[in-house]
């Protein structure tokens, strides 16, 4: 799935790198713990978290994902975007909370790779 | 190849730069052309290793030793020690403070990750002294 369709799908604002909009991910992953992401995701292209600190886009660097949706209406500071920007992460925000977006995206094909069950 | 050694200082009062040098180490490694995976298990298993240098110990330094077979990262910080290692190995053990968790961390994943994404790990901790993480990841 394109970031466009996720952008559209979640009704989403594009807080950086629109460039990064025609990439393709295959799978996501919803977590407002940065460990747990760190610890099973395996291929997610996208996280989606409640949590606007600049973890978020540090963990989502190191796990290669190309691109973070902030749930819930909640916008980052300025220094979390410019990480992004550093990282070439797009950013998205929706106004959907955690389950919804992620119910959203599943009900679209967007599944997740890796450890679903543990 | 030459081995390449880099060192960091990580800054324990600010939560908001940690990662920093896992992002350095990262990029570098990058840089080398070395396989996407080896890559992936370095910066993840260095990442929690300098979190817990932040959120446990005030900080420390870090240092990557990169060579054709692998890299080895040592993360020293003069903090407070592991009391029991076997329990902080534990997967969700955590004496992480709720401050700390509601920023992402403390989930007792930390460690267990590191001993997950590496190929060794030695503890080396003294209570009031500080601990040393020393992690081989081979290619
Ligand atoms: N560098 C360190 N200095 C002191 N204590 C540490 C250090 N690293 C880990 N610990 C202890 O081990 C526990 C488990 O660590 P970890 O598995 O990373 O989980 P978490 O960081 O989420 O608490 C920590 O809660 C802490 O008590
Ligand atoms: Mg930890």
């Amino acid at each position: 799935m394109k970031l466009a369709e996720i952008r559209n799908l979640l009704d989403a604002e594009v807080l950086c790198c629109p460039e990064g909009l025609e990439n393709e991910v295959k799978s996501a992953c919803g977590s407002d713990m940065m460990s747990d992401v760190l610890a099973y995701v395996k291929d997610q292209g996208i996280l989606l978290t409640g949590l606007v600190n600049p973890q978020t886009v540090r963990t989502a660097q190191m796990m290669d994902m190309k691109c973070i949706v902030f749930v819930r209406g909640k916008r980052p500071e300025q220094n979390v975007l410019e990480l992004a920007e550093d990282n070439d992460i797009t950013v998205l925000a929706t106004d959907y909370r955690m389950y919804t977006a992620c119910g959203i995206l599943y009900a679209n094909g967007l599944f997740s790779e890796g450890v679903d069950k543990v | 190849m030459e081995p390449i050694i880099l060192t960091f200082d990580v800054n324990g009062d600010d939560f908001s730069v940690a990662g920093e040098a896992s992002s350095a180490v990262k990029k570098h490694l990058k840089q080398l052309g070395f396989p996407p995976d080896l890559i992936r298990r370095v910066a993840i298993a260095m990442y929690e290793g300098e979190i817990n240098m932040v959120i446990h110990a005030d900080g420390g330094v870090a240092t990557a030793e990169i060579n054709e077979t692998g890299v080895k990262i040592t993360l020293a910080d003069r903090g407070p020690g592991i009391k029991d290692v076997n329990l902080a190995m534990q997967e969700g053990y955590s004496t992480a403070p709720e401050e700390v968790r509601n920023l992402g961390f403390g989930a007792g994943m930390g460690l267990p990750n590191i001993k997950k994404y590496s190929d060794d790990l030695k503890i080396e901790t003294e209570l009031g002294v500080g601990t040393t993480l020393t992690i081989q990841i081979n290619m």
